[in-house]
């Protein structure tokens, strides 16, 4: 056991020997790994930050129902007591017009304007939040139709439209994501497959007087495995530091830009969990790709005699 | 130990370096084989050490039909059986200790054992002093003795030398001979080619001698 150890220690760091060695031709390599690894994991980051807004707002999908402007309350608050005995719906609130200019008043500091303006222009609103069972997109639209036919009203929005857009575009970016990720995986296997490929030929000298004294497949192939398993390694550990400078770059703005729209979206920094998978993918294809190159070229290979 | 039955080596160009040849040495022997130049003493151990397969014939080592071993076995097969190469084939980008080194090293052998080990190899071929040089700072002669060194150190029951002394001066060479020798006494078999005629007359073993890649008359002679 301790043998074995000592033997996958030692072939470890002699491909980490190696690699430093030539510090120019493996920090390109180790950079392009990099960047075939950051851009669908940054991607992803960026998918799994808006998707945690998105579920957020899923369960907050309110309806507007929007009343004709000669509707007088007293009918709104007849129909909005109408709606509180309804089970799909869980809470019923109404905005009356004079609230909805006040409102307007304070927050836009356009008070003179309207006031200026002497009839109010707004309507009469209900805001209603169907329950968490009427949720479904179904139902929403059966209810939005029938609030519609009501003869007072003008118009019934669903506020909550856009998470559900929202959704269906993260539902497509994600595809897109794993798309994108298992293309630049296969970049990632055929780069190291073929460093390891050029290597195996500077090195044939050695491999064929490794086979002459009896040097098993195994041991011929291992520190070309190592190789391999150490160009994804380093290449995940880069694709890390440049995706957390990343997520620092672009955290202030976007959150600046979230606020603008009244949203609490921010960009997910890489955490351990995301650089532990970032780690294993970076090693799992480095590794693919030296075995699947040591196993071509070494079963190529047979040791000449010369004399 | 080492049987060759009717064996003919036809190589790729068409030239037939070896043709019928047979013959037998048994465990525990050392033989010279003998010939001149061209006339197939590399091509005969190239087929003990499983470096190519004959065309014709039957080739026996170390108890087995070599065209019979799996692909697999072969790597055992060589850990068994030490070659000493006539073009030396060292690692250039090595030291003398990571050269001799190497098969211990492919067949796992404790790290505590290696360094005891290589440096006796470097001691009996009088290269204890150059264990840390590059194989291109030493002479040819001296390459040539890390070979012999590198050959040895897994104490092989074969023991296989193609022209070991072609490079050293004639008192090398009766002392790396007598190396041979005591290996032969600790039980392992040995086969030395070499076209120095004098060499072998001196050491009274028996030579299977090469003439155009057959047997001399006769076969073998004393
Ligand atoms: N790979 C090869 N392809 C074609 N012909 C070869 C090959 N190897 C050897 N030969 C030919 O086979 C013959 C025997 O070669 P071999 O190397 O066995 O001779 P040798 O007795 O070892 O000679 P030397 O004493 O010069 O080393 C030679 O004529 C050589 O040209
Ligand atoms: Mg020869």
């Amino acid at each position: 056991m301790s043998g074995w150890l000592a033997r996958h220690l030692q072939a470890l760091l002699f491909a980490l020997g190696r690699l430093v060695r030539a510090p120019w031709a493996t920090g390109f390599t180790v950079a392009v790994i990099a960047i075939a690894l950051t851009l669908p994991a940054g991607f992803a980051l960026l998918v799994e930050s808006a998707s945690r807004v998105s579920d957020q707002a899923a369960t907050a999908i309110d309806l507007s129902v929007y009343f004709k402007l000669e509707t007088p309350l007293p009918e709104v608050q007849q129909r909005a007591a109408q709606l509180r005995t309804r089970p799909e719906v869980s809470t019923v609130q109404v905005i009356t017009a004079e609230q909805a200019l006040r409102q307007l008043q304070q927050d836009s500091g356009l008070a003179a304007a309207l006031a200026a303006l002497g009839d109010n222009p707004l309507p009469q609103v209900i805001s209603l939040r169907p329950s968490a069972s009427a949720s479904g997109p179904a139902a929403i639209d059966a209810l939005r139709r029938e609030l519609a036919a009501w003869p007072q009203v003008e118009v019934v929005q669903v506020d909550g439209d856009w998470t559900r857009r929202l959704t269906a575009i993260l539902a497509l970016l994600r595809r897109l994501a794993l798309t994108v990720g298992g293309l630049l995986a296969l970049g990632v296997v055929a780069v190291v497959g073929n460093i390891i490929r050029l290597e195996i030929h500077s090195r044939r000298a050695e491999i064929d007087i490794t086979q002459l004294v009896g040097g098993s497949p195994a041991f011929i192939r291992r520190p070309f495995l190592y190789t391999g398993a150490l160009y994804g390694g380093l290449g995940a550990v880069l694709a890390m530091l440049l995706l957390t400078f990343g997520s620092l770059l672009l955290a202030t703005p976007v959150s600046q830009l979230a606020v603008s729209y009244g949203s609490h979206f921010a960009l997910a920094a890489p955490g351990w969990r995301e650089f532990a998978a970032l780690l294993a993918a970076g090693v799992l294809l480095g590794l693919t790709g030296a075995w699947i190159a040591a196993s071509r070229q070494l079963a190529a290979l047979h040791p000449r005699f010369e004399s | 130990m080492i049987r060759f039955d009717r064996v003919s080596k036809r190589y790729a160009s068409g030239r037939e370096a070896l043709s019928g040849v047979s013959f037998e040495i048994a465990a525990g022997e050392m033989v010279f084989l003998t010939g001149r130049s061209g006339a197939g003493k590399s091509s005969v151990l190239r087929l003990i050490a499983l470096l190519q397969h004959p065309s014709r014939g039957q080739v026996q080592v170390l108890g087995k039909d070599l065209s019979k071993l799996p692909q697999s076995h072969i790597p055992a097969f060589r850990r068994q059986l030490g070659m000493v190469f006539q073009d030396h084939r060292l690692l250039i980008d090595r030291s003398v200790f990571d050269n001799v080194a190497l098969p211990l090293v492919v067949a796992h052998t404790p790290l505590a054992d290696l360094d005891k080990r290589v440096r006796a190899a470097l001691d009996q071929v009088g290269l204890l002093d150059r264990i840390q040089a590059r194989p291109l700072e030493l002479s040819v002669g001296e390459q040539q003795r890390v070979g012999i060194a590198r050959a040895i150190v897994g104490r092989p029951p074969l023991l296989v030398a193609d022209e070991p002394t072609g490079n050293l001066d004639p008192q090398l060479s009766r002392e790396i001979m007598a190396l041979f020798g005591r290996l032969r006494d600790a039980g392992a078999t040995v086969v030395v080619a070499s076209h120095d005629m004098a060499l072998v007359r001196e050491s009274g073993l028996r030579q299977i001698q090469l003439v155009d890649g057959r047997l001399a008359d006769g076969g073998v002679a004393p």
